[in-house]
């Protein structure tokens, strides 16, 4: 089978995601997808899955034109996606999931039958070597196991092309690995694999083709046997991308943030971040890397105050911080770049002013007595605007409005503009395009050389190892290591975070 | 609190480990809580030893009764809430919790109806028979409610429903009987069809603005018991009072179901009812099984779910809605007819809120046709007692015996008895691109 | 998946525009005038649809005449009746006075994210606390009105408050729970005017003592001798508390931090606001507000309480809200158009046999073609402009 797109373009209100997109992919070949953030990946794979209808070009199948309105017409046709966010009902078991759509019924087509059900997905499952559980209720189940399911659901409904979207961003590196594995045994059984990924070195070990997109426009191919990631990255960007970032000779001072023996449990009490000892200092960024799920975010999220500390204590410049609350550490001079931007970090209603008065609205000079002076903080916003580069019409622009780099470099304007001892930075640049990823890369090296502790959180390796002077990899809600940054590489880190190697912490 | 985080897929990872006992945090918090509440409900109970004393004559069936004498049966049920708030505060019940809980309040309600009716005699049978019957047009309402939120459309608009179907039903039915060929009975049943079909069509028009104007689904609801409450009044004011024709149906008597209505007790009860009654509890029947082992139950769930995960699938996620939503105004129609049934005419605002009770029902019932059945009997059951306690003149306010409902649905809804989850995606509009 | 991103480009210099058009940009004039009228108009014409279809003998006779005229003597008599006569004006006055303040009882709590359904439940608390207020003393009214004003309030605020809390600390969703406290203190109030300390004496219906003549809201149009005209300083109030909304959203902390939390809760909790206090805070002052409306209820309008003195105020406010956009400005003027159907309603119930109720019919479609701005889109064959939701109701969550 042979599925190819032609001239694809897609226009939302004011944007052309897809922009006459080609595209082609035979069974038993891995083609993979490669583009930056808001590069129209998604767009055309929305298009290609009939989740959305493209304005011109056409869909082949072996040469015959498709028209898909619905993924109805989509599975039909023999296609399959595994989405980046994981379409599976929480509280439904691995067979119900599997067959919803197409459920093996009895009772002229009205009783659901289950043991069918299960039996079908055990037999799909050994045949691909993925072990899972019928019966097992999904929101048990580790991410990596909850993948497979939705691997099973595409090969369940007999699709001859498969679809992976951004597959690897939530696997730990041992569970890429076994995912590659049923990658190539699905190559092995003639499926067509399209693989879209921003993450180049796994694109090129996996891939045996590649595709370019950059601005909704296929820009090239390249062979992943002979190509570098250094041009695939300009070819992604559209300029030379500099993939380090330039950093004076750290000098650290004294300990700005210390925990000692922090640990933080969820409601029933399980642990989630297990006796953790950290040290910030002035002048140094310490890199927090792991998978994601490993107690990163509660760590941030107790130490901000978002969350109760169970055990431990938090100490900023030698003052006992252990029960402060959000509030308290934004008056100690404590700036937290949020890891779900659109979730705590902005309000989507609100306009730019508003947005970068978040944090500090409680206070002189933004404040006096009952009131907030709006004129005050406009004046204001509109000198960050300026200092932050932040592209808007306006102040009074809504930032829901705003490019996902553009709505950080709000969040980022208004946590790192004032006088600050130490800086939490999580995920600074998910999800938005390269030239806002440089600047805030830079930005917080600024941070760093002026004399603040920075703590980056991040789940890509990559980042870490550009900004961090220190690393610390966290697994399992325990640190298992702590290196200079000087003496260490991508590789050993790497084997920390699959919780392959412990260290002595 | 609550999030509008869409349904995401950030399940734990097993990168955590369970340490400790059984019992979470919450749970012991709850236990405690628990146990203060039964120290309390025995404090309660004390007051049933003043005032009123004698012994409480309950009437059965065929002329049987018992006694209860009322001031030795509070001393027991205090001094066996105190054992067992002991208890609960001690290790608790485990899995007998709820048993326990449901045995306890059992025990006061009977200590407070011999309170109530010391020194006299008391229809016991009757006052079950009509909970029963109080209780019907709350599990149709219930269910049209259960209906809808499993496949995520928040529907406020029962009330709206039920009483477009008490309307409709009194004014075709009425309308019917005089047809060629028709009496007042069939004219009724006319009457009964034509309640599904336009209260089927204010829930199409409940679902057509919600999904096809997302609107939000509150407030649709709110302007369809505004509308309909503001359109049957002013029929009511403007047809029905000129035209007293317009406005008359027979009442529906008891259908005594043979053998089966000759069962001690229960025969009264349950069996000799109208067939309002055993639609309820068939409905009730049938919806659980679809609901649950069908491939329409399925699909509705991951609907009201996680609505994307079904749409990627090819589940018509809208087309779905929909139909749910029809049906349920088809069933909230057939549950507005009660009224009818029961009165033979339609009065301005008849459902008298009981649209907002039904959903109340339907978070109490845990958004399960059973879990709705045993609530809507239990609302049904207090109707009842402030009915019959009015007529023993106890003393007692009979708006203090109406507030419980309210009050028990506050503590529920409080997670004081246990958390109740609803569909996640209720409330949410969905788009399909 | 948000596709449509504006990839900013520097600020354009802005260009000068004409004041009044500048004047109706601000005020949005496409959101906050076009829609309301056009759904007004939507409405009136369906509502004539039914009060046509519904003139059974004229139907019969085939007389469309004889119709069209009903329906315009009806659509006359509304308007003149009331607005036509000082005494129409006044009647206006004194339906719209409650509508305001319980219409902004609900927007304070929408706009903080709640769904508020307990305006009436809150009105009952207020107006039972001024009434205690107002019969128990005897002047002087420089003290015994505003006393009677903060009783309601407080009141209120406090049975408003119970939900918030509730609300704050266990999840039970208010959707849910201001239904039931409607209920609960509509039966405590009928309770409590059977009691002796509130009951009038020999009486034996539900009905208060009266509030002393001390204690009464002074008459509006105080100049004038005519008795009929009942509209009082309540309506003043309103005004106040519509202006104490516009302060609280628009300038104090209090209520910006309302305003993120009812947006993003996440976002206010992160940005070191305090979700359990502000949930409780919008709950209080919102029944604060409409306590405030059954206070004037109380001792404005009424000078007794009954057991339905509350009537479908708290509804209605819902639909005022609504119409209003949540904003204070929009609330005023809607409730004056509430208050113009109820006033003029009663005329064309006199003059023309149309029951009053079909102004209840009008209200729902007002409040239909204003939540649904795309379905009004529709009909007037209007282009889509960005044109925000009210509010969005967010699952019964846990």
């Amino acid at each position: 089978m042979e599925l190819e797109l032609r001239g694809i373009t897609k226009r939302f209100p004011g944007v052309v995601a897809n922009d006459d997109v080609n595209l082609r992919v035979r069974g038993g070949e891995v083609l993979a997808l490669v583009g930056e953030n808001g590069a129209g990946k998604s767009t055309l794979m929305n298009v290609l899955y009939g989740l959305y209808k493209a304005d011109e070009g056409e869909i082949l199948i072996d040469g015959v034109p498709q028209h898909f309105t619905s993924p109805r017409d989509a599975i039909a046709a023999g296609i399959g996606m595994v989405h980046q966010h994981f379409m599976l009902v929480p509280v439904f078991t691995v067979a119900e999931n599997v067959v919803m759509g197409v459920e093996p019924t009895s009772l002229g087509g009205i009783k659901l039958d289950l043991a069918t059900a299960r039996e079908q997905v055990r037999t799909i499952s050994e045949q691909y070597g993925m072990h899972l559980d019928p019966d097992a209720v999904i929101e048990d189940m580790p991410v990596g196991l909850q993948q497979r399911v939705e691997i099973i659901k595409v090969l369940f409904r007999h699709a001859k092309i498969v679809v992976f979207d951004e597959p690897t961003a939530v696997l730990t590196p041992q569970e890429i690995d076994d995912f590659f594995v049923i990658v190539e045994s699905l190559k092995a059984d003639g499926k067509g694999i399209v693989f879209i990924t921003h993450k180049l070195r796994e694109a090129i070990k996996v891939a045996d083709r590649i595709e370019v997109l950059r601005r909704g426009k296929t820009v090239g191919d390249a062979d992943p046997k002979t190509v570098k990631d250094t041009e695939l990255a300009e070819m992604m960007v559209g300029r030379p991308v500099d993939l380090v970032v330039d950093k004076a000779q750290h000098d650290p001072g004294d300990v700005v943030l210390e925990l000692t023996d922090f640990t933080v449990r969820d409601p029933s009490g399980r642990v989630l971040v297990d006796h953790v000892d950290l040290q910030v200092r002035a002048g140094e960024i310490v890199g927090i890397a792991g998978v994601q799920g490993n107690g990163q975010t509660e760590l941030v999220d107790a130490l901000v105050g978002l969350r109760r500390v169970a055990d431990g204590t938090v100490h900023l410049v030698g003052q006992d911080i252990t029960v402060a609350n959000p509030r308290d550490m934004h008056r100690h001079g404590v700036a937290h770049i949020p890891e779900d931007r659109q979730r705590e970090g902005i309000v989507k209603d609100f306009d730019i002013t508003e947005n970068l008065a978040l944090t500090g609205y409680y206070a002189p000079p933004l404040s006096t007595g009952l009131t907030i002076d709006w004129k005050a903080a406009r004046t204001t916003a509109e000198h960050l605007v300026e200092q932050f580069d932040i592209r808007t019409p306006s102040v009074d622009t809504g930032v829901g409005t705003l490019s996902g780099g553009n709505q950080q470099k709000v969040i980022v304007a208004r946590e790192l503009s004032r006088d600050l001892q130490l800086a939490i930075a999580c995920q600074p640049t998910r999800g938005i395009d390269v030239g806002s990823i440089e600047y805030i890369h830079e930005r917080i090296v600024a941070l760093r050389d002026a004399g603040v502790a920075v703590l980056v959180v991040s789940t890509e390796l990559d980042e870490v190892m550009a900004l961090a002077d220190r690393v610390v990899v966290m697994y399992r809600g325990k640190v298992v290591a702590d290196l200079p940054r000087a003496s260490t590489n991508h590789n050993e880190v790497g084997l920390y975070m699959a919780g392959a190697k412990e260290s002595a912490a | 609190m609550s999030t509008t985080t869409p349904a995401g897929t950030t399940a734990t990872t097993d990168a955590t480990t369970v340490v400790g006992t059984p019992l979470t945090f919450e749970e012991k918090r709850h236990a405690r809580n628990l146990g203060i509440a039964y120290i309390v409900l025995a404090g309660i109970t004390m007051i049933f030893l003043t005032g009123h004393s004698g012994t409480a004559t309950f009437n059965l069936d065929a002329g049987r009764s018992f006694g209860l004498p009322a001031q030795p049966l509070a001393w027991f049920v205090a001094a066996s809430l105190a054992v067992v708030a002991g208890i609960q505060l001690w290790r608790g019940f485990g899995k007998w919790t709820n048993v326990v809980l449901a045995m306890a309040s059992l025990l006061i309600f009977m200590s407070f109806l011999a309170w109530a009716a010391a020194g006299r005699e008391f229809s016991f049978i009757g006052m079950l028979a009509s909970a029963v019957t109080f209780s019907t047009p709350l599990i149709f309402g219930a269910c049209a409610g259960i209906m809808c939120e499993r496949s995520g459309v928040v529907n406020i608009a029962i009330e709206g429903l039920l009483l477009n179907g008490a309307f409709t039903s009194a004014f075709v039915g009425s309308l019917a009987s005089g047809w060629p060929g028709m009496g007042p009975k069939s004219g009724f049943w006319v009457g009964v069809l034509a309640a599904m079909i336009t209260s089927a069509l204010f829930a199409w028009l409940l679902a057509w603005l919600a999904i096809r104007f997302k609107v939000d689904q509150v407030i649709v609801g709110f302007f369809i018991n505004f509308f309909v409450l503001g359109l049957t009044s002013f029929l009511s004011s403007r047809v029905l009072t000129e035209n007293p024709d317009y406005n008359d149906t027979p009442t529906l008597g008891a259908w005594k179901i043979p053998l089966l209505e000759r069962i001690p007790v229960l025969g009264q009860i349950l069996f000799r009812q109208t067939v309002f009654v055993y639609g309820a509890y068939v409905l009730v029947v049938v919806f659980t099984w679809f609901l649950f082992r069908t491939k329409w139950g399925l699909r509705t769930r991951a609907v009201g779910e996680h609505p994307r995960a079904a749409d990627t699938l090819g589940v018509n996620v809208l087309r779905l809605r929909y139909r749910n939503v029809i049906m349920a105004g088809a069933i909230a129609g057939f549950g507005g007819a009660w009224w009818t049934a029961t009165l033979g005419r339609f009065n301005e605002n008849i459902t008298n809120g009981r649209g907002f009770i039904a959903l109340a029902v339907v978070i109490v019932g845990r958004w399960h046709p059973v879990g709705a059945l045993s609530a809507a009997l239990l609302f049904g059951l207090f109707d009842s007692v402030a009915d019959k306690l009015s007529l023993l003149n106890t003393g007692l306010p009979s708006e203090f015996i109406k507030m419980t409902p309210y009050l028990m649905t506050i503590v529920v809804v409080a997670g004081f008895v246990g958390r109740s989850r609803g569909p996640k995606a209720a409330g949410q509009p969905y788009e399909s691109q | 998946m948000t596709a449509a991103t504006v990839d900013g480009s520097p600020a354009a210099a802005p260009e000068q525009k004409p004041k009044l058009v500048a004047f109706f940009d601000r005020i949005d004039a496409y959101n906050n005038l076009l829609l309301p009228v056009l759904a007004i108009v939507s409405a009136l014409i369906v509502g004539a649809f039914i009060i046509g279809l519904t003139d059974i003998d004229r139907l019969k006779e085939g007389d469309i005449g004889g119709i069209l005229t009903t329906i315009k003597d009806a659509y006359v008599a509304l308007p003149t009746g009331a607005l036509g006569s000082l005494r129409g004006i006044s009647e206006t006055i004194v339906s719209a006075t409650p509508l305001i303040l319980a219409g902004l009882c609900f927007a304070v709590a929408a706009r903080s994210g709640l769904f508020n359904i307990g305006a009436t439940g809150q009105m009952f608390a207020g107006g039972m606390a001024s009434v205690w207020v107002g019969f128990t003393m005897d002047g002087p009214g420089i003290v015994q009105v505003p006393l009677a004003l903060l009783a309601g309030i407080v009141a209120g605020g406090l049975w408003g408050g119970i939900v918030g809390l509730l609300k704050a600390r266990t999840g039970a969703h208010e959707v849910i729970t201001t239904i039931m406290t409607n209920y609960i203190a509509g039966l405590l109030t009928l309770w409590l005017l059977k009691t002796e300390a509130f009951q009038q004496p020999g009486k034996d219906n539900p009905v208060s003592k009266t509030v002393s003549d001390k204690g009464r809201l002074p008459e509006l149009f105080f100049w004038s001798d005519d008795p009929s005209l009942r509209a009082h300083w309540g309506f003043l109030v309103a005004l106040a508390g519509a202006v104490f909304m516009w302060w609280l959203f628009e300038r104090s902390k209090i209520g910006f931090e309302l305003r993120t939390f009812g947006s993003n809760a996440d976002a206010a909790r992160y940005a070191g606001m305090k979700p359990a206090t502000l949930t409780t805070l919008a709950m209080f002052i919102a029944g604060g507000l409409a306590g405030l409306g059954g206070a004037t209820q109380i001792i404005g309008t009424q000078g007794y309480a009954t057991e339905s003195f509350a009537g479908s105020i708290g509804f209605d406010a819902i639909a005022v809200a609504l119409l209003g956009r949540n904003k204070p400005v929009g609330i005023v003027f809607a409730a004056f158009l509430f208050g113009i159907l109820e006033a003029g309603g009663r005329k064309m119930q006199l003059e023309t046999d149309i029951p009053l109720d079909v102004v209840l019919v009008l209200r729902a479609l007002i409040v239909l073609f204003i939540a649904a701005p795309a379905l009004t889109r529709l009909i007037w064959r209007l282009k889509s402009e960005g044109s925000t939701s009210v509010l969005q109701f967010r699952g019964w969550g846990a």
